[in-house]
């Protein structure tokens, strides 16, 4: 079955609603045209690029540039881990324990995938590493952001609970035991939820976009199933790491919590 | 011994803290609001940077992990937190039988919901929270502010046979005349920058 391919001026159909839900908007003073207009255009223009970027990529196949293009996602995606926070950690520990956490994790477990489960040949073929890659990081990226999220505001709003803990002499792990298990059941929520919906309340995107592109149902599927099975891993490992880093990051080498040490933004 | 030493201790807008507060006895701190009692506390505690020394027993703060030195070092804030929902989950199993008599709950306490407490009553859980971690040495931030005055010297009573018996040095916070009067065996006052011992007249 040959996917049928869509002219630019059908895109533009869609558009002209995205103006007419624009234009409504204004009117009614619903304060949201000014944004909706700025993203979807932003959509259009980032989209358009990387279907040139991955063109490249899928004719060139060279290691390097692969690896290149993963540095840049992980790169965007610490930015965006940072952007997301209410309060972050000062200077480059917000960066860096963000960045950080989604390297060791997403990275981790997509090489697995590929390697192991999926097994194309070379590994790192572009037409399989950076659709997963990108998923990865893109979940995962929600899971560290959020957790990160509601450990820091959190460890703002419970101060005196945990310092009260530490002054009768539990350790800082003990004193910030609820607060890491609540921001790490908040960094995992997203993907347990699509999880138990998935194929009953949603049809997952991947899997809905390789049938439209003509793949078996059953392929689709399995593909599907790999996909949300490793996401969750990498987002869990990937929340824990931050959680846990984070968390040190708020405490100095006395155990004192330091407050001092968030910014809000 | 369990004499607590504070050497050139500085913190906030104090400078240069020196004191000894022997095992058994109590030291009452007062001083205008804000003029950096609490924080003075915290340092001991080792909840707060500062510089100088603090010792117990010939034990530096450094020289343990804090946790530990906050297990024999106890301060008691002022606005005690709870953060179970029972009363019972903040205290350790066996000692619903020792519920001290002074502290005036009925033995079932232990089962009530935090939220019921009143503010006084939290501040006597708490420092019968405290005394149980057996501290070498106790930091009371205004322990008996929102207690009435009938419930005020009970605890006090218990609290210095506590002190006495099991010889805690102890840092007090007051505000009370009468009380620095009742308690104290030592009164220092914050003036501007530094600790001065103030007379037993006033």
């Amino acid at each position: 079955m040959e996917v049928i391919d869509l002219a630019w001026w059908k895109l533009g159909l869609a558009a002209l609603l995205v103006l007419a839900l624009a234009g409504t908007g204004y009117l009614a003073r619903l304060g949201i045209t000014r944004n909706l207009l700025i993203a979807a255009l932003r959509t259009v223009i980032q989209l358009a690029l990387i279907g040139l970027v991955l063109e490249a990529l899928f004719a060139s196949s060279g290691f390097y540039w692969i690896a290149l293009m993963a540095l840049v996602m992980l790169l965007v995606a610490g930015r965006e881990v940072v952007a997301r926070q209410g309060r972050r950690l000062q200077g480059w520990w917000a960066f860096g324990i963000g960045t950080g956490s989604m390297f060791v994790s997403s990275f981790s477990v997509t090489v697995l995938a590929l390697s192991v489960v999926i097994g194309p040949d070379p590994w790192y073929t572009p037409q399989y590493a950076i659709p997963l890659l990108g998923m990865m990081l893109g979940n995962t990226m929600t899971g560290v952001s959020l957790a990160l999220d509601r450990l820091n505001e959190s460890v703002w709003r419970q101060r005196a609970v945990i310092e009260n803990r530490l002054m009768l002499g539990q350790t800082w792990k003990q004193a910030l035991e609820d607060i890491r298990r609540d921001a790490m059941r908040s960094g995992m929520m997203p993907s347990i939820n699509a999880m138990a919906a998935a194929g009953i309340v949603s049809l997952p995107g991947m899997m809905t976009g390789q049938i439209l592109a003509g793949s078996p149902p059953a392929v689709a599927v399995k593909y599907q199933i790999l996909v949300m099975l490793i996401i969750t891993v990498g987002t869990g490992f990937g929340a824990l790491m931050a959680v846990s880093w984070g968390g040190r990051r708020l405490f100095d080498d006395r155990e004192r919590l330091r407050l001092d040490r968030l910014v809000k933004q | 011994m369990t004499d607590l030493v504070l050497k050139n201790l500085c913190v906030g807008t104090l400078s240069n803290v020196s004191l000894t507060v022997p095992g058994g006895q109590v030291v009452c701190l007062s001083g205008p609001s804000g003029s950096g009692k609490s924080r003075l506390l915290r340092a001991v505690a080792d909840l707060e940077p500062h510089g100088g020394t603090v010792s117990v027993a010939d034990t530096c703060q450094e020289d343990l992990p804090a946790h530990q030195w906050r297990s024999r070092v106890v301060m008691v804030p002022a606005d005690s937190q709870w953060w179970f929902d029972e009363v019972g989950g903040h205290f350790p199993d066996h000692v619903k039988a020792d519920l001290p008599s002074a502290l005036g709950f009925p033995p079932e306490v232990l089962e009530w919901s935090v939220s019921r407490l009143s503010s006084g009553e939290r501040q006597r859980l708490a420092l019968w929270r405290a005394l149980l971690l057996e501290p070498e040495v106790l930091l009371l931030d205004e322990p008996t502010a929102n207690l009435d005055n009938d419930s005020t010297e009970a605890i006090e009573t218990w609290l210095l046979e506590e002190i006495r018996r099991r010889q805690i040095a102890v840092l007090w916070v007051a505000h009370d005349v009468g009380q620095i009067h009742r308690v104290a065996d030592a009164h220092y006052r914050i003036i501007g920058t530094s600790l001065e011992r103030a007379d037993g007249s006033d």
